[in-house]
């Protein structure tokens, strides 16, 4: 039944070059843990993107119980945490995952660095992912303000402080981002635009250019 | 030159362009360059008029709250606590706000904010024994003098109070950049 959906499909619009291309590659002998053990060290990449799509996800389902507004947040992450069911696990996911994605990330750089795969033909791609990384730290920060919790609170507090301290324009630019002389109403909605529009819109534009890039350049060769 | 000019002008029955008029297909990419130029423009000029609309608004003009009895106040700072309408966007409130009220040598009043220049923790009078008679903030050991002028750690003096005195009362408003020291 399956594969007649399929076929039926394949027949018209000819599919199947499109997911080869995407699935269908060999994966060279010393990037695959099952040749040698120590490749598993060529996954950290591969983890950091499972664990973003994880972020994604239980993103996605966080905004469902989630009210962006400075009466209403912590209440309403009290109340998905612990009233809907499993919501300590969605938001445990979205939490730990949070800081795991940084650790994986960080890891998968390390590798990247040691192994010299940042070289020529591949600085660009270099480049994209440091990108990747200020945009995974920007959504580490906006995402830590919106339980509105006192630690939120002031760490934001912090992080304002910390804005203002760059020369000429840091006055502006922590204006901008708080939306005000404060920390305060609009600070939280603009930080929750970010969190889940603007950034997560410029990081999948990264990572599509990320992957592209390291499918026409194929993975460095070994040592 | 001016045979093949003539051989052209047989060959196709229309003069050549000169140089400087404008080829049509440069007046198409002018044209709709410049039409989706406008056309992007219009899109984005209102989100970012939108977007950076809290940095062009005027501050807010500061209400006058009376705080404490002139009377009261001494040489050596005193903590009070007042409270003041804060309008937060659709959000209005009257959250407490401290000051640090003292009377300098000359007897002047004034009220200095307990925010940390560093990075916006809360300092207070006194509160640490190696540093007698300074504000001192317990989380970078930022640490101040009176008239709030930083000696380590924070780039700026204590921001200062908008102050008052009527009818022998102590009112206080906004905050402003300390007055107190010297090349602040």
């Amino acid at each position: 039944m399956l594969k007649n959906v399929y076929n039926w499909i394949d027949d018209r619009l000819d599919i199947t070059p499109m997911w080869r291309d995407v699935a269908d590659h060999e994966v060279p002998e010393h990037v695959n843990p099952a040749h040698h053990f120590s490749a598993f060290v060529y996954c950290f990449g591969g983890l950091t993107f499972f664990i973003t799509v994880i972020q994604v996800l239980s993103g996605m389902f966080l905004t469902m119980y989630y009210a962006p507004d400075i009466l209403n947040a912590y209440a309403s992450v009290d109340y998905l945490q612990h009233k809907v069911a499993f919501g300590y696990i969605v938001r445990g996911m979205h939490h730990w995952g949070a800081s795991l994605v940084i650790v994986m990330m960080f890891l998968h750089t390390l590798r990247v660095f040691f192994t010299g795969s940042y070289k020529n033909p591949r600085e660009m791609n270099w480049v994209v992912g440091v990108l990747i990384f200020f945009v995974m730290l920007g959504l580490g920060l906006t995402g830590y303000l919106l339980p509105w919790d006192n630690k939120a609170y002031f760490a934001t507090k912090v992080t304002m402080e910390i804005v203002s301290s760059a020369p000429l324009i840091g006055g502006y630019m922590k204006d901008f981002l708080q939306g005000g002389d404060i920390v305060g109403a609009r600070t939280l909605t603009r930080f929750f635009a970010l969190h889940v529009f603007f950034l997560p819109g410029v990081l999948l534009a990264l990572l599509g250019a990320h992957f592209y890039m390291i499918r026409k350049q194929g993975i460095s060769g070994p040592l | 030159m001016s045979e093949m000019n003539d051989q052209e002008i047989s060959a196709t029955g229309h003069k050549p362009v000169l140089k400087k008029e404008m080829s049509r297909r440069q007046f198409l990419t002018y044209t709709l360059g410049g039409t989706g130029g406008f056309m992007a423009a219009m899109t984005v000029i209102p989100m970012l008029r939108f977007a950076v609309d809290p940095l062009l608004q005027p501050k807010e003009v500061g209400e006058w709250v009376k705080v404490v009895e002139v009377s009261k106040i001494t040489n050596e700072p005193q903590e009070f606590t007042f409270s003041r309408l804060q309008i937060d966007g659709w959000y209005k409130s009257t959250p407490d706000f401290t000051a640090w009220i003292s009377k300098d040598s000359k007897g002047n009043i004034f009220a200095l904010s307990p925010t940390c220049k560093h990075l916006g923790c809360t300092v207070s009078w006194n509160n640490n024994k190696d540093l007698p008679n300074e504000y001192f903030c317990p989380c970078h050991g930022a640490h101040y003098t009176k008239d709030g002028k930083q000696l380590a750690v924070a780039s700026a003096p204590l921001d200062e109070y908008e102050i008052k005195i009527d009818n022998d009362f102590v009112y206080l408003s906004g905050l402003k950049p300390n007055s107190k020291v010297k090349g602040a």
